[in-house]
């Protein structure tokens, strides 16, 4: 961590600039509500945000609290209904990225939002699919942005809520999900991208002053490590004072 | 029993009645529980739930509906679970009298493997496999919108959720409404729902406190948070109920007595 930001702003920063300009992305709430947020307003201004709860071409000024605020329909270009927006614009192919988070994760990127412990007699119920399993399965490309420690980075998921690359390979190619798949992971330690055969997720950029052995340490699998590691540009001053503006905003709105 | 509202329009104040009434053994449906269900499942009115995303929006988890989930309190509670697609597919599905709603989904997930109800079929000119969810077909679906006129007219905008697919998908449809007004003026792609598939409306100004309505107010996200630390603990949750829910006249006393609480 530097003294300039923490590793939490480095996360959003590093997860806003997988964003291109244009692209249509369905936003999952929290960390990647922000990332695309600070990506609309830095690098993408045109960055077409779609929230699960129906607006279409969202601006929020401040962050939403839960996916369908006020702010979102209010900003939005249009705002479909919930059938609507799962059959014709995502199941529909209209979704260049899906945006999610997760509670766990896999080597091949397969999430769990579901449960810890066994389904049927839960150590800790988690809220559960939500949209992740289409998001997953129909955007052609996913991101995903969450927190890199041996309690999310597991060996092996308790539920398989989402599918990534499955058990790897061409495993997803060969049961016929829509999509690419996932083609970043964004935590507070780096970036990780899946092999291009085996699809395993591999380090591939560290943020600045994180260690490899600290990226290993913080994962439940062996770690594969790019024989080609990059270090991820530090935060410009202008990332870093949109995202604190914005969380300062959406501070002072939501109170409490 | 249906009471639908994604984030938006969420029918509080029916809630809080049926709370009121001490009606049990319900089976609910709501693709999200938020944080009414989370009072229906601790007041103990719940036996069944069908859901697709179960936590605090923003917030956490809803920790009623885990305490029923994981150790059975005040009840065991069934649950059923879905995704949202799956969801939507299925009210679709009941409002167009289908036995089933279809879609591509739950491929690769868990969730088929727990849910009876997940099916695949062959679609009959590809040979596609697809996921077949069976339609959702409410006995009551309950929703609030912003408008009614005299003659039982519903108009509802912003984030519309899923409640129109509810109300034609329910054998009875009963809607709380912002205001009764004269006229709607609706455009003519509103959402309206006609009096004669509603079977009764009621006017609740702030009936959906605290979450929202657009155009007469704002989601109350400071009191969202604040339910944290109210559904955590059992007698905490209890104490809020008999105060807040069997302590007051009306949902407007409700509404005051919560943001007379937060001012403090």
């Amino acid at each position: 961590m530097s003294e300039h930001y923490t590793s939490d702003e480095m996360m959003t920063i590093a997860a806003a600039r997988m964003l291109r300009n244009g692209a249509v992305c369905f936003v999952g709430i929290g960390l990647p509500s922000a990332a695309a947020n600070v990506a609309r307003l830095t690098h993408a201004p045109d960055v077409v945000l779609i929230y699960e709860s129906g607006p279409i071409a969202a601006k929020p000024s401040v962050l939403p609290l839960s996916i369908g605020d006020g702010e979102l329909s209010e900003t939005a270009e249009t705002v479909v209904s919930i059938p609507e927006m799962f059959a014709y614009w995502l199941q529909g192919g209209r979704i260049d990225f899906g945006f999610l988070g997760a509670a766990q994760i896999d080597r091949f990127a397969n999430i769990n939002t579901t449960v810890i412990g066994d389904y049927r007699k839960p150590k800790t119920r988690l809220p559960g699919a939500g949209g992740a399993p289409e998001i997953a399965a129909c955007s052609k490309q996913v991101l995903i942005t969450l927190r890199q420690n041996k309690r999310a980075f597991v060996q092996k998921l308790d539920f398989v809520t989402s599918g990534g690359y499955f058990d790897g390979g061409d495993a997803r190619k060969r049961m016929g999900l829509a999509g690419k798949g996932p083609i970043g992971v964004i935590t507070d330690l780096g970036i990780l991208t899946p092999d291009t055969e085996t699809k395993e997720l591999t380090l591939t950029s560290l943020h600045p002053d994180v260690t490899v052995e600290k990226a290993i340490d913080a994962t439940g699998w062996p770690l594969k490590v790019s024989p080609r590691l990059a270090t991820t540009a530090a935060p410009t001053e202008v990332e870093l004072s949109v995202l604190r503006d914005l969380n300062q905003r959406t501070a002072h709105e939501h109170g409490g | 029993m249906a009471l639908e509202g994604f984030t938006h329009l969420i029918p509080f104040a029916a809630g809080h009645e049926i709370i009121r009434q001490k009606r049990r053994n319900l089976s609910v449906i709501r693709m999200t529980p938020d944080l009414i269900y989370d009072q229906l499942i601790g007041a103990g009115c719940v036996s069944k739930l069908q859901f697709s995303w179960g936590g605090n929006p923003g917030v956490g988890s809803l920790h009623r509906m885990r305490d029923a989930v994981e150790n059975g309190w005040p009840g065991s509670l069934e649950i059923v679970e879905h995704s949202h697609a799956g969801m939507a597919a299925a009210y679709a599905a009941g409002a167009s009298n289908l036995p089933f709603g279809m879609l591509r989904g739950y491929v690769g997930s868990d969730l088929p493997n727990y849910n009876p109800q997940i099916k695949f079929i062959d679609c009959p000119f590809t040979g596609e496999h697809l996921a077949a969810i069976p339609a959702i077909r409410p006995d009551v679906t309950i929703v609030h919108a912003q408008k009614a006129d005299h003659r039982g007219n519903v108009l509802m905008w912003g984030v519309v959720g899923v409640q129109k697919e509810a109300v034609l998908a329910a054998k009875r449809a009963i809607v709380t409404v912002e205001e009764i007004v004269t006229s709607l003026n609706a455009p003519p792609n509103a959402v309206v729902l006609p009096s004669w598939v509603v079977t009764a409306v009621c006017e609740v100004k702030g009936g959906a406190f605290p979450s929202y309505a657009q155009g007469y107010y704002s989601r109350n996200n400071a009191f969202y948070k604040t339910w944290d630390a109210i559904a955590r603990e059992r007698d905490v949750f209890q104490d809020w109920i008999e105060r807040y829910v069997f302590g007051v006249k009306d949902f407007a006393e409700f509404r005051r007595a919560v943001e007379a609480a937060a001012s403090v």
